[in-house]
């Protein structure tokens, strides 16, 4: 005798499988209308507001520094708020802190573990967080003390259930920033390693993020494998906007200075701009000779040029209003993996695969 | 002690990630096509005659005409089709560039591309490895024989199959003609050096930790995750948005006012310090110099979050405020910053200040919101949490922002510091010059030390500003009355 629970039941599957059915359209028929919206206040392309302002001249960009002493592929780095100090980690867990300008080494520190893709300058000077294949960050703080052990002084602050991406402190010693592969983003209290605000919506690895650098400075971007640009609030953990145009994995996101657009870097070869206020992808930069990744963004301080770090080894200089590219830069032996303007512009450094980072002005 | 995650499905070769290969593989095509492709022939290259191989400058001569680059661009290309793997140097076989001059490469076959279904295992490696080992003994390089050991090791349970498959390829390798073998073995050769690249050599499919999502597997949404996205949907149509030309035309303004200010598109006054080793630049623009240059005012006049951003800048305002006695908008501004930004443990004591001193009734620095605002305020403050005071300190960074900041430009403080600005002559510097600049590079202060000082500084600031006790003050005058 066929028990009468199982009528019911496949009745009730057939019901999840309408609704699921129905929930799809919805998004679908929504998906389109939020498209309809965005363009109804698409009035006019960035390149016709740009025709009026002035072309770029020739640009003479060369390297100034380089700095050797990674042992292996260095790749991360972040600039010190003096303008002339950066951190850079590499592949075989090396941390190492320079005075780019005398290209003196001043600490190094041994992560426990290899692979360290992320790591960050904290505002104070006094500090630094790196973290990688260990799924933490851990915040180093930094000594006068050339034969200090930085290594006794570590702390832990976050933890994620997989590798960690991208660490940044926000306005202060006392916040972390954290993207990881397990898909999330987090924020972390550095003194107790408490979280305080974790951000789910990725459908895969966050590969990068960038803080707001607005008066209100509560939001922050992030970019994943799932090919999406979402923003933050960091008081709600919410997503307040998303962008899904890239073709493929973002590598890298960063804030227009004035903190109403960002840019990306794709394994698409392209690097795009977005606008938060019209809501909508308004420059797409690429080229038909250009078919390797982009690993890594930044925009010089007035936002005009965009700089590009490739896979190819090259580094692309990009018109940020007219579209164009400006300048091609050689010089890596291998692949660009990061890519930083100073402070106050005066330069930026790349940092590559071929164990070098270089400074550029 | 190393710590390694596990090593997920290696489904990384197919994914978006490898985008680029579907263009490689077209172009590697078009330039084997026999009418136009690149133009190749016989080589004689010690005793053996190397056929189809072809030189590096016309490689890149074709590139750069197909392309229409530089050459320069050419040859990066070439170079990634080297480290790619589909196009194997003959003579440097360890060194994965595109060099334009008569050096001799040739394409990989298809078989070997990095597009093929098959993704090169470990067992493959040692079964090529031990092949090369059945053939003639000490034939490996140092850093295979190294490779050879560690998989005898990791792979030992499987290694009768191993040696058993690479004798009957050993095997039939020897069947076919010389020629044949020595190019199929320059091609395997050429595959492996950039599947298992030695330590100095670059290599493009040496790509790193596996990134966790395997794009080949379709996503099953669920319930739960439509939901979601559905609600978030309906939320970004309700969202205002702005007409394109408006938000378009602010980033153009914000280029516009910045340009002067961006050491790329203008001269920095007196000189890039990276151009010129000279750090003049640095020393004139730090944090508390008595004279600003007139750059740095210049700035200041932009938006009120660029004054407050630079310290500097926010103590001339504050020199402003102390004048027209409304310095408390400011203090509470920072203290609501300082609340934000601080630890999680000093955010009670924190709250509780900031309460006592700006927001309860008959506070000395009182400071003057809608009473809507305040209300909210002093609820959240029961239970103070870091964004308790958002609401108030928009209230008052807006109040600012839209009288005060326009009087302070207006102001003899501003008008008088612009006129003290500093103007720096731009260095010229002779060669012999610079050359001293880069020898004695000046090693500046070390952040940490300004960091001290800074605090210091703040500590000697905050006990000269304490908060007149108004209440105090005024009994006493009672009491001598």
């Amino acid at each position: 005798m066929r028990s009468p629970l199982i009528p019911e039941m496949a009745t009730q599957e057939v019901q999840l499988n309408e609704t699921l059915a129905h929930l799809k359209t919805e998004s679908e028929t929504l998906k389109t209308k939020l498209e309809e919206e965005r363009a109804k206040l698409h009035d006019v392309e960035l390149h016709q507001v740009a025709e009026k302002v002035e072309a770029l001249g020739q640009f003479v960009m060369k390297t100034r520094r380089t700095l050797k002493g990674h042992g292996n592929k260095v790749l991360c780095m972040d600039w010190c708020k003096d303008k002339r100090r950066i951190v850079s980690s590499s592949q075989d867990g090396k941390v190492i802190v320079w005075d780019a300008f005398t290209t003196n080494k001043e600490h190094a520190v041994t992560m426990p573990c290899t692979w360290v893709m992320a790591c960050a300058y904290a505002p104070s000077g006094c500090a630094v967080a790196c973290g990688g294949l260990d799924n933490k960050c851990s915040v180093y703080p930094l000594s006068l003390d050339k034969n200090e052990n930085l290594a006794a002084k570590k702390k832990s602050v976050a933890m994620h259930t997989n590798y960690l991406s991208a660490c940044s402190f926000t306005n202060s010693d006392m916040q972390i920033l954290t993207s990881s592969g397990d898909g999330t983003c987090a924020l972390w209290d550095v003194e107790s390693g408490q979280l305080l605000q974790s951000f789910h919506g990725h459908a895969a690895d966050v590969l990068c993020l960038d803080l707001a650098p607005s008066e209100t400075g509560n939001t922050f971007v992030s970019g994943g494998c799932d090919k999406k640009a979402n923003v933050w609030d960091m008081r709600s953990g919410q997503c307040i906007q998303s962008f899904e145009t890239h073709e493929s994995d973002i590598n890298s996101v960063r804030y227009y200075p004035s903190g109403d657009a960002f840019a990306s870097g794709s394994d698409d070869a392209t690097c795009r701009l977005y606008d938060l206020r019209a809501d909508r992808e308004v420059a797409i930069y690429s080229k038909e000779s250009i078919i390797f990744g982009v690993s890594s963004v930044d925009f010089s301080l007035s936002g005009r040029l965009l700089f590009g770090g490739y896979n190819d080894y090259t580094i692309n200089v990009w018109d940020v209003l007219k579209g164009t590219r400006v300048s091609i830069l050689f010089g890596h032996e291998n692949r660009v993996s990061t890519l930083r303007v100073s402070p106050d512009g005066t330069a930026f450094c790349t940092g590559s695969w071929d164990h070098t980072l270089r400074i550029w002005a | 002690m190393t710590i390694r995650t596990a090593r997920p499905n290696r489904g990384q070769r197919f994914r978006p990630r490898t985008h680029c290969l579907k263009k490689l593989d077209a172009t590697v095509v078009e330039m084997q096509d026999p009418k136009n492709g690149v133009k190749g022939s016989e080589q004689k290259l010690n005793v053996t005659t190397i056929p189809h191989a072809i030189a590096g400058a016309n490689i890149i001569a074709w590139i750069s005409n197909k392309m229409k680059t530089t050459t320069e661009e050419a040859q990066v290309f070439g170079t990634m089709l080297v480290a790619y793997g589909y196009i194997y140097p003959l003579q440097n076989h360890r060194k994965l560039v595109m060099c334009n001059d008569s050096s001799l490469y040739r394409f990989q076959t298809p078989y070997f591309w990095p597009t093929q279904q098959w993704v090169p295992e470990d067992s493959d490696y040692a079964i090529y490895l031990a092949k090369r080992n059945i053939r003639k003994k000490g034939m490996l390089e140092p850093y295979e024989q190294v490779d050879y050991n560690h998989l005898h090791e990791w792979l030992n349970h499987k290694w009768d199959f191993i040696v058993m498959q690479a004798t009957e390829q050993y095997k039939a390798g020897r069947d076919r003609n010389k020629a044949d073998r020595v190019v199929f073995d320059c091609q395997e050769r050429a595959f492996w050096i950039v599947n298992r690249p030695p330590r100095r050599t670059h290599s493009a499919l040496d790509v790193g930790p596996e990134r966790l999502i395997n794009p080949n597997v379709e996503e099953k949404i669920t319930f739960d995750q439509y939901r979601r996205v559905n609600i978030f949907y309906q939320q970004a149509i309700m969202r205002s948005k702005v007409k394109s030309s408006v938000s378009l035309g602010a980033l153009v303004k914000y280029i516009t006012s910045y340009k002067n200010h961006d050491a790329f598109l203008a001269p920095c006054l007196p000189s890039n310090p990276w151009e010129t080793d000279h750090d003049a630049y640095w020393t004139l623009n730090m944090r508390r110099v008595d004279v600003p240059t007139k750059m740095r005012v210049e700035r200041w006049s932009f938006s009120l979050f660029e004054l407050l951003t630079d310290l500097r800048g926010r103590d001339d305002f504050k020199v402003f405020l102390k004048k027209e006695f409304s310095g408390e908008n400011l203090a509470f501004w920072e203290a609501a910053e300082e609340l934000k930004w601080g630890t999680a443990s000093s955010m009670s004591a924190k709250a509780e200040t900031i309460f006592k001193t700006f927001l309860a009734p008959g506070a000395p620095r009182w400071i003057n919101i809608d009473g809507r605002t305040m209300g909210l305020t002093v609820k959240g403050l029961e239970h103070p949490h870091r964004y308790v005071l958002e609401a108030a300190q928009t209230h008052v960074f807006m109040l600012m922002k839209k009288d005060t900041f326009f009087r302070y430009l207006k102001s003899p403080t501003y008008k008088e510091i612009q006129k003290k600005a500093l103007s720096p002559e731009a260095h010229n510097f002779s060669a012999a010059q610079l050359e001293e600049n880069a020898r004695n590079r000046s090693a500046g202060i070390h952040p940490i030390i300004l960091w001290q000082q800074e605090e210091e500084e703040k500590a000697k600031a905050a006990a000269a500003s304490a908060p007149v006790d108004v209440k105090a003050v005024m009994s006493k005058i009672d009491r001598k009355k």
